[in-house]
C-alpha cells in the first residue's frame, strides 16, 4: 500500500466518525439525559459510560449533544469566515493599492485586540447566546485566511500566464473564474479546515467563560463549567470526558486538515 | 550614539507611534461601538448593586452619565475624559477604573511573564531534541505532545491541573493570589508565588508547542546546511554543533516569534484566570462582562491593544536586528 493510498484511508475513517459525531446530535433527545436522582453522581459504567452528573443525567448523551452543538457552530461559522475571507482576500489582491492598504489595516486592527476579548466584546454587543456567539465567530475568524487568499492573488495576479490570457482578450471575469480561483480554492479549503480547531475552542472557551451558549443548553463549554462545582468531589468523569470528547474532535479535524494539504500539495506528492 | 540618533530611527519611533496612536483610536470606536450595540443597560447594572436606589435616583444618574446623549457625542465626552486621564469608574468596585487596574496589573503581568518565559524555554529546549532526534521516538513524541497541546482548550487544561495537583496531591492551593482569610499586610512574597505557580504553568502549556515546532523546523535547517556538513565532516558532535553553531542561529528568530505571540498569551491569561479565580486583569475584564461593568472592560481592552502592540513592535524590531537585510528594504 502506498501512502497516498493509506493518506485516503485515514481521511475516509476521520471524516467518517466526524460525520457520525456531527449527526448523532440531531437524534439524541432530552429523553437520553433525563435527570433521574435514583441514580445521581455515579462513575463511569457500563449504563453510563461517561457517568452521571448530580441530576442523575447521563454524561454521555449530554457530551455528545453539547459536541454536536458545537460541531454544528464550529462549521457554520468556520464556512461563512471562509466564503469572507475568500472575497475580502481577492478583492484586496485585485482592486489596487488603497482598497487594499484599508483591508490589510482593518485586519491588523481586529488582530490588535486578543481574539478572546474581541469575542466577549461582540458576544456582548449581541447579546450573547447561541446566536451571539455564533456571529462572534464568523466575523473574527476571517482574518488569517483573507491575508493568505490575498497573498496569492497578488503572485497569481502577476504571473505570465495570467498576463498573457489578458493579452489574448480574456475578460477579467473569465481570468478569475478559470485562472485565478482554481489556484486559490483548494488551499482556502484546506485552510478552513484547520480554521475549524480554533472556532470550536473558541466557542467552549467562551460558553465556558459564560458568555455564549445559554446554560441549560449542554454545550461542552457549560457542561465544563458546571464541572468546576464538583472540583472537590472527586467525580473527574464530569470533566475530563467531556474534555478529552472536545479534544478528540479538534484533532481528528488537524489530521483531516494536514492529511488533505499532503494528498493536495504538489510538493509533498512524492514523498 | 550617532548610531542610536540616526535620522532613519527617529522616523521609524515617529512612525511606530502614529501607527499606536491611530490604532488606539481606531480601537476605541471599535469598543465603544460594540459597547454600545450592547443591550446591557448601564444603569440596571448599577442598581443591581445598588438595591437602594429609587426610580428619581435612576433618572438623575441618567443625566449625570448623559446616557441621553447620541452616541457620537457621548463617544466623544468618553475620549475626552480619558484624555485627562480619567478612565471613568468601575460600577463592580465603585471605585475608579484606572485604580482597579493597577491593582491588578501586577499580578497578570507577572503570570503572563512566568509563563511566557517558562513556554519559550521549554518549548525551545523540546524544538532542538525534536530536531536533533528527527524521525525517531522522541521526535514523534514531542510532535505529538504538541498536536495534544495545541489542541486542548487552556480552561479544561486548567481543571485538569486543580483536580491532579491541588485536589487528589495538595501540592497546591485552589485559587485566589492569595490565601484566604489573612490580612492583606501579612501576605508575603512567597504566598503571591506560590499561588501563581500552577496558574501559570498552565498558561505555558498552551503556548510550548508553537515555539517547539518553530525551534525544530529552524533546527532542521540549520542542520541540513552546507556549514553543519562541513563541521560534521570535520568530526564535530551534534551536540556540540547545536551549542556552538546551532542555537545562535535560531534563538533570535525563535525569540521574535515568541513575542508575536502576546495576543495569544493575553487571551489564555484570561482563560487560566478564570480557572484558577487569580484576580488578574483577565479575571477582572470577565467578571466586568458579565455583570455590565462597561468602563472597566473597554479601559482593559485598549490596555490589552497597547499590550499587543508592544509585543509585535518588540518582534518587528528584532526582525531588524536579526536580519539587517530587512533594516535596508524599509529605507
Amino acid at each position: 500500500m502506498n501512502r497516498r493510498k493509506s493518506i485516503i484511508i485515514i481521511l475516509f475513517l476521520c471524516i467518517s466518525i466526524l460525520i457520525l459525531l456531527a449527526t448523532a446530535g440531531i437524534y439524541i433527545t432530552e429523553e437520553h439525559y433525563a435527570v433521574n436522582f435514583a441514580n445521581k453522581n455515579s462513575p463511569p459504567s457500563f449504563d453510563h459510560i461517561f457517568g452521571t452528573d448530580f441530576m442523575g443525567r447521563d454524561m454521555f448523551y449530554r457530551t455528545l449533544e453539547g459536541i454536536s452543538i458545537s460541531m454544528w457552530i464550529g462549521i457554520l461559522a468556520t464556512a461563512v469566515s471562509s466564503i469572507m475571507a475568500l472575497i475580502i482576500g481577492f478583492f484586496a489582491g485585485m482592486l489596487g493599492k488603497k482598497i487594499d492598504a484599508f483591508i490589510t489595516w482593518t485586519i491588523d486592527l481586529l488582530m490588535s485586540i486578543p481574539h478572546l476579548l474581541l469575542l466577549v466584546l461582540i458576544c456582548i454587543a449581541t447579546g450573547g447566546g447561541t446566536k451571539g456567539i455564533t456571529v462572534a465567530i464568523m466575523l473574527t475568524h476571517w482574518t488569517i485566511l483573507a491575508r493568505i487568499v490575498r497573498t496569492e492573488v497578488m503572485v497569481i495576479k502577476t504571473s505570465e500566464y495570467i498576463q498573457t490570457s489578458k493579452r489574448m482578450g480574456k475578460s477579467s471575469l473569465f481570468i478569475t473564474i478559470k485562472h485565478i480561483m482554481p489556484h486559490i480554492i483548494p488551499q482556502l479549503i484546506i485552510g478552513s479546515i484547520l480554521l475549524f480547531p480554533h472556532a470550536i475552542m473558541h466557542e467552549a472557551s467562551i460558553t465556558f467563560l459564560g458568555f455564549g451558549i445559554p446554560k441549560e443548553i449542554p454545550a461542552i463549554g457549560a457542561i465544563l463549567s458546571e464541572s468546576m462545582n464538583y472540583l472537590t468531589s472527586g467525580m473527574w468523569w464530569l470533566s475530563v470526558l467531556p474534555g478529552l470528547t472536545l479534544l478528540f474532535v479538534v484533532i481528528l479535524f488537524e489530521v483531516v486538515g494536514d492529511n488533505l494539504q499532503r494528498l493536495i500539495d504538489p510538493t509533498s506528492v512524492q514523498e | 550614539m550617532n548610531r542610536i540618533f540616526k535620522r532613519s530611527n527617529v522616523v521609524f519611533l515617529g512612525k511606530t507611534l502614529l501607527r499606536l496612536l491611530v490604532l488606539l483610536i481606531a480601537l476605541s470606536v471599535a469598543t465603544f461601538t460594540l459597547i454600545s450595540f450592547s443591550p446591557i443597560d448601564p444603569i440596571e447594572a448599577y442598581a443591581t448593586g445598588n438595591l437602594s436606589m429609587s426610580v428619581e435616583q435612576k433618572i438623575l444618574l441618567e443625566q449625570k452619565w448623559g446616557l441621553n446623549d447620541p452616541p457620537v457625542i457621548r463617544y466623544f465626552k468618553w475620549v475626552g475624559r480619558l484624555l485627562q486621564g480619567d478612565f471613568g469608574t468601575s460600577i463592580i468596585y465603585n471605585i475608579p477604573v484606572i485604580n482597579v487596574i493597577a491593582d491588578k496589573v501586577f499580578l497578570s503581568l507577572a503570570l503572563m511573564a512566568t509563563a511566557w518565559v517558562l513556554s519559550g524555554i521549554i518549548g525551545f529546549l523540546l524544538g532542538i531534541i525534536a530536531a536533533l532526534s528527527k524521525g525517531k521516538l522522541a521526535d514523534k513524541l514531542i510532535k505529538l505532545w504538541c498536536l495534544i497541546l495545541a489542541s486542548s482548550p487552556t480552561f479544561w487544561l486548567g481543571i485538569l491541573m486543580i483536580m491532579f495537583f491541588c485536589v487528589k496531591l495538595g501540592w497546591f492551593p485552589i485559587g485566589f493570589a492569595v490565601p484566604i482569610g489573612i490580612d492583606s499586610k501579612e501576605v508575603t512574597l512567597w504566598d503571591n508565588i506560590y499561588h501563581m505557580i500552577l496558574p501559570a504553568i498552565t498558561l505555558s502549556l498552551t503556548g510550548v508547542s508553537n515555539i517547539t515546532l518553530h525551534t525544530r523546523e529552524k533546527l532542521i535547517q540549520v542542520l541540513s546546511s552546507d556549514f553543519a556538513l562541513f563541521a560534521f565532516a570535520k568530526g564535530q558532535t551534534k551536540i556540540k554543533f547545536v551549542r556552538k553553531h546551532g542555537v545562535r542561529n535560531i534563538i533570535l528568530p525563535a525569540i521574535t516569534v515568541h513575542f508575536a505571540t502576546l495576543s495569544e498569551l493575553f487571551g489564555g491569561s484570561i482563560l487560566a484566570e478564570t480557572v484558577f479565580s487569580y484576580p488578574g486583569l483577565g479575571n477582572v475584564a470577565i467578571e466586568a462582562g458579565l455583570r455590565g461593568d462597561m468602563p472597566l472592560l473597554m479601559a482593559i481592552t485598549l490596555f490589552s491593544g497597547i499590550f499587543v502592540f508592544l509585543g509585535n513592535f518588540t518582534a518587528n524590531l528584532l526582525y531588524k536586528v536579526v536580519d539587517p537585510r530587512i533594516g535596508v528594504a524599509n529605507e
